[in-house]
């Protein structure tokens, strides 16, 4: 596994309309699903918002190492305001460097400034390394169930 | 969800070691702190030293110690060695299998079980140990090692 060399600093800062292609490249290789359209649709929600929609990256000399995403969302069935957090992606060659950990915190700085208290997220069943991560930092499952149906049924 | 005995036995012991691992810790040990049968454990960590999970060193100053990779090992990894999570594919019919509503139940019984599946296996002894440390334990069941 490579990991980043013992001095190599990285930042997050709010991403800026020229990360979007190293975005959508790690996002690709990932999930291997092009979205362009996607992530120009999510900069243009969240880039530009500094109160209840946050798109951070994590970058060094070497460029995009990853990203996080999340927004604020009230009174979903009933819910206070809450933290979601519906992306987070780290460059697989760069994994296990706490890189996804500092994304994560800017992410949980970010919600606690504005003024919420939670954060929450929703995950397939099956991404166990995705869970891994979030239960390692504490989290834990929440009151909510998901459920769903063909609309065709 | 019920687990079985041996499989506490097994989570506790595997908890226990992996939050010392440096220290080797008599099996003794582990059982008076969790209040369990020494001999139900022995045979336990028997079987979790044959899974490579634990290394026991004998002689004075020996004991148990875990060998396994905390950050990886998951709470499912070590519950099925000693035991099935929900219906498990040799299950044999039952009365009433074959109808709709053995077919429905069926249905939900396997919700409930792939739940408890992806939750025990985004489990890491490491993060269960975070969990643990958050914990309060109840009353004089509180013992430190
Ligand atoms: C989940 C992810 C963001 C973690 O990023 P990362 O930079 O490797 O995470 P960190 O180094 O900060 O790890 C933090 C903790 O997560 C857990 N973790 C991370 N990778 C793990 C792995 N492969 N196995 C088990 N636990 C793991 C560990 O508990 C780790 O704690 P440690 O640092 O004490 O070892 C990264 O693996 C990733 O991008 N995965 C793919 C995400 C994805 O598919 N996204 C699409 C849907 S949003």
């Amino acid at each position: 596994m490579p990991t980043l060399a013992a001095n190599t600093e990285f930042e997050i800062r709010p991403a800026a309309a020229a990360d979007l292609d190293a975005v959508i490249h790690l996002d690709t290789q990932i999930t291997a699903m092009p979205k362009v359209e996607y992530w120009h649709g999510i900069f243009e929600r969240f880039g530009r918002r500094e109160t209840d929609g946050f798109f951070l990256v994590a970058t060094s000399g070497e460029g995009v190492l990853g990203f996080v995403v999340g927004e604020i969302r009230a009174w979903e069935f009933g819910s206070d305001p809450c933290g979601w957090i519906f992306a987070i992606e780290v460059s697989p060659d760069l994994r296990m460097n706490k890189v996804g950990t500092a994304l994560y915190a800017a992410l949980c700085a970010n919600f606690r400034k504005a003024g919420v208290s939670r954060i929450r997220t929703m995950l397939a069943r099956d991404a166990q390394l995705v869970m891994q991560f979030f239960r390692s930092q504490g989290m834990m499952a929440g009151p909510f169930i998901q459920l769903e149906k063909e609309l065709d049924e | 969800m019920n687990l079985k005995m041996a499989t506490r036995h097994a989570l506790f012991a595997i908890l226990e070691l992996a939050d010392h691992p440096r220290a080797q810790i008599s099996s003794a040990q582990i059982a008076e702190k969790y209040a369990i049968s020494p001999n139900h454990l022995s045979k336990v960590l028997r079987t979790l030293v044959c899974k490579g999970l634990v290394e026991a060193i004998r002689g004075a100053g020996g004991g148990y110690s875990f060998v396994g990779n905390a950050k990886r090992v998951t709470l499912l990894d070590i519950i099925l060695i000693f035991e099935e999570i929900g219906t498990p594919p040799s299950h044999k019919q039952e009365p009433g299998d074959d109808t709709a509503e053995g077919q429905a139940l069926r249905m939900v019984m396997g919700e409930i079980d792939a739940i408890s599946r992806a939750t025990l296996s985004s489990i890491t002894i490491d993060t269960m140990l975070k969990i643990s440390r958050r914990t309060p334990g109840i009353g004089s069941a509180v013992h430190a090692l």
